[in-house]
């Protein structure tokens, strides 16, 4: 009887342990699924040609998605010109004032800011921007993807700086080193990996987004590098072409989704190596 | 007797409320090794601390009494102008872990953007490090990391970079509290070595230590200056019972 009820423990416990194997396996799935799909469909279409041409007119086939790739481009700049300083800015005042009414009602901001709905974000900017522009741009295509980045820099700025020992700070002031350099050239270089990290993660992030662009950066089926002026972008065009009735845009649309994959896991892969590579011993 | 480096007068110094050193006069003289020994929370380090004036970093931090480096009212000069004339080493070895040795020499220089030749920076690196007693055993690496070299080896290279700004005062915070027997005692016999050159201020709450290195020694218990004189005299016949009742080891 005791045997029985050990033996039936132990055969419980091996069960439960290839449960969770398996369900740690299934996870991996989805993404190799979506992957395997994309390669499978846009593999195809990817060549030379395909990167540095414009989509074709309706009924022709080849084309390519130059315009969304330059836009893609276009707004990742934007976004970080006005996301990047701001949100290490912001970072290091955090991570040097633990307290107070400033810090909390930042802090409190940034964490409502990261869960507002892309959606929502697109629409402030178009009220922002483009209404008073009257038209659609680049630029606020690019702030509105900059606001989404914000608080992802903001947070990694603040939590990466924290982790910085007190005393290298009192180390370059001892030297009789000024607040704003023992900032400057101590304790930021000594984050550096860990803000670059963010960074990446953060272009990673809103490279991919769609739902901010819809009726800011709006899309464009030809080339454009004014800020002023609507442009593609790699989402945008998937999501206007893979709506559509036609093959040839399909096409389009997986090798695009194809590009945009590649150009995410990339970036991901370069934040993990850099993490481990620019880590700085203390 | 020589005029002293360093005069503090009726010296308080408080953390809001909290009063941390009470009536404080002490003179430093210079080129010797004034050792402050006393138990933990004694407020020894504050002490210090008030001397290159770190303790502002503190909010709410206050003090009153005087100060004067060399006639100098140390509370008149900007801190940062303060700081680079007396330098300081902390308990824990902090060298700078995004330099090269070489760097961490100079960095007072770099990160205060005084500007010097690549020879002049040269001299100074290999000038402070020898005094440091680390010359021999980095020269050959001089351009790796310093967070690379032993605990000890770190302590020294963090007192080198203190020397490099050519201070008139170093101020050592219990330098050798993170460090094993070995490293320390290296660093003791540095310490000695270093007083033809610069007048050093030794934080330790190690008595031997004190007894060893030292040639006056302050003994401040509860945040008030017992007992201040020179070291073979305060360890041989103290005059307050406090003092005797520590050496011997009643508290503390």
């Amino acid at each position: 009887m005791a045997q029985n009820h050990i033996t039936a423990r132990i055969l419980k416990d091996k069960a439960f342990k290839l449960l969770v194997i398996g369900l740690a396996f299934a996870s991996i799935i989805p993404l190799l699924l979506i992957l395997f799909y994309i390669f499978k469909n846009g593999c195809t279409v990817i060549n030379w040609e395909f990167l540095t041409h414009l989509p074709r007119p309706v009924g022709e086939a080849g084309g390519g998605i130059s315009n969304a790739i330059v836009g893609t481009f276009m707004l990742v700049v934007i976004s970080g010109v006005c996301s990047i300083p701001l949100g290490i800015g912001a970072g290091i005042y955090l991570s040097e004032h633990k307290h107070g009414a400033l810090s909390y009602t930042v802090r409190l901001c940034v964490e409502i800011l990261q869960g507002v709905p892309s959606i929502v974000i697109g629409i402030i900017a178009y009220v922002w921007i483009v209404m008073p522009l009257r038209t659609f741009s680049a630029l606020s295509g690019g702030i509105a993807l900059g606001i989404m980045m914000l608080p992802i820099i903001v947070r990694s700025t603040e939590e990466t700086l924290k982790l910085i020992p007190e005393s290298l700070k009192e180390a370059s002031l001892a030297l009789g080193v000024p607040y704003y350099k023992t900032i400057m050239k101590v304790i930021v270089p000594a984050g550096l990996s860990g803000i670059a990290t963010a960074i990446i993660i953060s272009i990673a992030r809103v490279a991919g987004e769609t739902a901010p662009l819809l009726f800011t950066a709006f899309g464009n089926p030809f080339m454009n590098t004014n800020i002023f002026k609507p442009v593609n972008s790699l989402p945008l065009l998937v999501f206007n072409y893979a709506a559509s009735p036609y093959p040839e845009w399909h096409a389009l649309a997986w090798g695009a989704s194809l590009v945009l994959a590649v150009l995410v896991l990339t970036l991901n892969v370069i934040a993990r190596v850099m993490t481990k590579k620019w880590k700085v011993q203390f | 007797m020589e005029s002293p480096v360093l005069k503090i007068e009726n010296f308080h110094a408080a953390f809001g409320e909290h009063v941390v050193l009470k009536n404080i006069s002490l003179d430093i003289t210079p080129n010797k090794l004034t050792a402050i020994m006393g138990p933990s929370g004694c407020g020894k380090t504050t002490l210090v601390r008030c001397i290159n004036r770190m303790h502002e970093l503190v909010p709410h931090a206050t003090v009153s009494g005087k100060m004067l480096l060399q006639n100098e009212d140390l509370y008149a000069m900007n801190p940062i102008i303060a700081r680079r004339k007396i330098g300081m080493v902390f308990q824990r070895p902090n060298p700078f872990p995004t330099m090269n040795i070489y760097d961490n020499v100079i960095a007072g220089y770099k990160l205060n953007g005084l500007r010097l030749s690549k020879a002049d920076l040269d001299a100074v690196v290999e000038v402070s490090l020898r005094k440091a007693a680390l010359w021999d055993e980095v020269k050959d690496v001089l351009y790796r990391k310093g967070t690379f070299l032993s605990g000890g080896q770190q302590q020294r290279l963090c007192i080198a970079r203190a020397l490099a700004m050519k201070p008139e005062i170093i101020l050592l915070d219990e330098p050798t509290s993170a460090l094993d027997p070995k490293a320390t005692s290296h660093i003791e016999e540095l310490m000695i070595e270093l007083k033809e050159t610069v007048t050093i201020v030794l934080v330790t709450h190690n008595i031997a230590q004190a007894a060893r290195t030292s040639d006056y020694t302050a003994f401040i218990y509860l945040g008030e200056l017992v007992e201040f004189g020179p070291t073979q005299k305060l360890f041989t016949v103290p005059e307050d019972k406090r003092t005797e009742e520590y050496l011997t080891g009643k508290f503390g």
